[in-house]
């Protein structure tokens, strides 16, 4: 008992220290949020100029909302991509590092605390953005589930955590590049899951890499709870990928990183400066 | 189980650690070392800078795995049982680290919950060690950012305490503190050495701090303990002694000053980044 109340304990003040990093880098948090707005007004505006550029009539709500979809989860994937593998580049960039891997916690409360947060984090945004963008463009929303998109959003991110634990492993065995290798990883993962497109659309042999991305699945059921008004039970076909996907990527994550952590120990590069 | 080993806060049997630096070139930082730290002691390993000791305390730290040898705190093996030994050590080292925006409060409740205390106790706790080392509460709630280098260490010291550590790792503390703190961290480490049954691993290239708290002493020199024992058995094998300084000692035993081993260090470090 009284183990499991350190790790809480533990836990909470992961959460809780980056809470305060956040508050106080809350003006950088404003314009960081005003980035994000911008690129997805951006994208609604692509949605909105092709009835121009095609000359046919389309659904403009239709297809605003369907950019901003991928524009939205591109955003709540950077910030969960970002916080997971600054769990690494920010301590070593703050000289930290060694004093929390030196601690007795275990490293899956460790990574899974911070994922806790950055989930939060990453939904108050997302659905921030949301309402900024819905009034910018006006957007019909009544028929909306927004419930079930969360729910969508919320399973995925088992798999999205295990994914973003295995791109934490970068910044850690390379100070250097790590942190720009994993922006990279999660343009590729976006790139496959049709971020601003149907999957159909790909070259079969990426249609198959797709399949195996969660990114796909909780794009395809965001669209679907959101444009299509589709209910929870409507859902099952995109969730249960996701909670198949999360069972095995979030373990994979954990076990993953500690096998590099403990080649970053054998080699020395928790300390290096990048 | 507190300990797997009552008497012996650390033993360290003949470990290397080698870091491959270029694609040619490896270091080998620590080389074949051995000793014991017995419960209550203050040990100190004396060494000019490149000598090996921060490897030499990040290996115990858990933070770097040796290439062969092992470490045991208090019989607990640092490579197998690296959680238990996390319980019982902390460490001190040279760079106060710190998440700069945040307070000290909150970079030191941080470490509280690291280390499961709650969050009641860790406050009560934090207001003693402050007022014992001279912080003054008023501070508390600052960034450390705002805070004076020597302060900083202050607060790093406040930390280690926090978690009542039964062995603790300091890592040079007293690097780049004015006479005035260096003095007060000195007589905290006396106090605490004495008053909370807490073994010290002291490195440092401080010639008289060494002598002043230290029982016995291993210097280390390119990675290897050159002479380890009692500080003054070590300055009456001497010729000239007892009435040596440890200076002396240190020559004696690397045919160096430390003062020559540093400035060689530093050399080698500089051919490394132009070249």
């Amino acid at each position: 008992m009284q183990a499991v109340l350190k790790e809480f304990r533990a836990a909470w003040a992961f959460v809780e220290r980056n809470f305060n990093l956040v508050k106080r880098y809350w003006k950088w948090e404003v314009v960081f949020f005003a980035y994000t707005v911008a690129n997805s007004v951006t994208m609604g505006f692509i949605g909105k100029g092709v009835e121009n550029f095609s000359g046919t009539k389309v659904d403009v709500n239709f297809l605003i909302l369907y950019m901003l979809i991928g524009s939205i989860l591109w955003g709540y994937l950077s910030i969960l991509f970002e916080i997971v593998a600054e769990t690494v580049a920010w301590e070593r960039w703050e000289e930290t590092i060694e004093y929390t891997f030196m601690a007795p916690v275990s490293r899956a409360t460790h990574l899974l605390s911070v994922c806790l947060f950055s989930i939060f984090y990453g939904l108050v945004r997302s659905g921030l953005i949301l309402l900024v963008v819905s009034w910018f463009f006006k957007l019909d929303l009544s028929g909306a589930n927004f419930a079930g998109a969360a729910a969508i959003l919320g399973v995925g991110s088992f798999s999205f955590i295990g994914l973003g634990m295995i791109a934490a492993i970068l910044p850690l065995i390379s100070p250097e590049k790590g942190v720009q290798v994993v922006h990279i990883f999660q343009a590729l993962l976006l790139m496959f899951s049709g971020v601003y497109y149907e999957v159909e659309v790909l070259p079969a042999w990426m249609q198959t890499v797709a399949k195996l991305s969660p990114a796909t699945y909780a794009l395809q059921g965001m669209r679907a709870s959101i444009l299509d008004g589709q209910p929870f039970s409507a859902l099952w076909s995109f969730t249960y990928p996701l909670l198949f996907m999360g069972a095995v990527m979030l373990p994979l994550g954990i076990f993953t990183f500690s096998k590099m952590e403990r080649y970053a120990k054998k080699k020395g590069l928790l300390k290096r400066n990048g | 189980m507190l300990f797997k080993d009552e008497k012996i806060a650390l033993s360290v049997k003949g470990i290397s650690k080698t870091f491959q630096k270029h694609k040619n070139k490896t270091i080998k930082a620590v080389d074949n070392v051995s000793f014991e730290i017995f419960r209550g002691e203050v040990f100190g390993v004396l060494g000019p800078n490149g000598s090996g000791k921060s490897t030499l305390i990040r290996m115990i730290s858990t933070l770097l795995i040796p290439d062969t040898g092992n470490i045991l705190v208090f019989g607990f093996d640092a490579e197998k049982e690296a959680n238990s030994v996390r319980n019982l050590v902390n460490r001190v080292s040279v760079e106060a680290s710190f998440f700069k925006k945040l307070s000290a409060m909150e970079n030191l409740l941080f470490t509280a919950g690291l280390y499961g205390i709650s969050k009641a106790k860790a406050r009560e706790e934090l207001l003693r060690i402050f007022d014992r080392i001279g912080l003054s509460r008023k501070r508390i709630h600052d960034p450390l950012e705002d805070f004076s280098r020597g302060m900083q260490q202050k607060v790093a010291i406040a930390r280690a305490f926090l978690t009542s550590p039964n062995l603790l790792l300091l890592d040079e503390p007293t690097t780049g503190l004015d006479p005035r703190a260096k003095k007060e961290v000195q007589a905290l480490i006396q106090e605490v050495c004495k008053e909370h049954d807490t073994s010290i691993l002291l490195t440092t290239h401080d010639m008289f701090e060494a002598e002043e708290l230290c029982g016995r002493v291993a210097i280390f020199h390119e990675g290897k303990v050159q002479k380890m024992g009692e500080v003054m058995k070590l300055k009456a094998a001497i010729p000239g002694g007892p009435l040596v300084s440890l200076e002396d000692v240190f020559m004696h035993y690397t045919g160096t000053t430390l003062k020559e081993a540093d400035s060689g260090f530093e050399e080698a470090e500089t051919l490394q980044e132009v070249s």
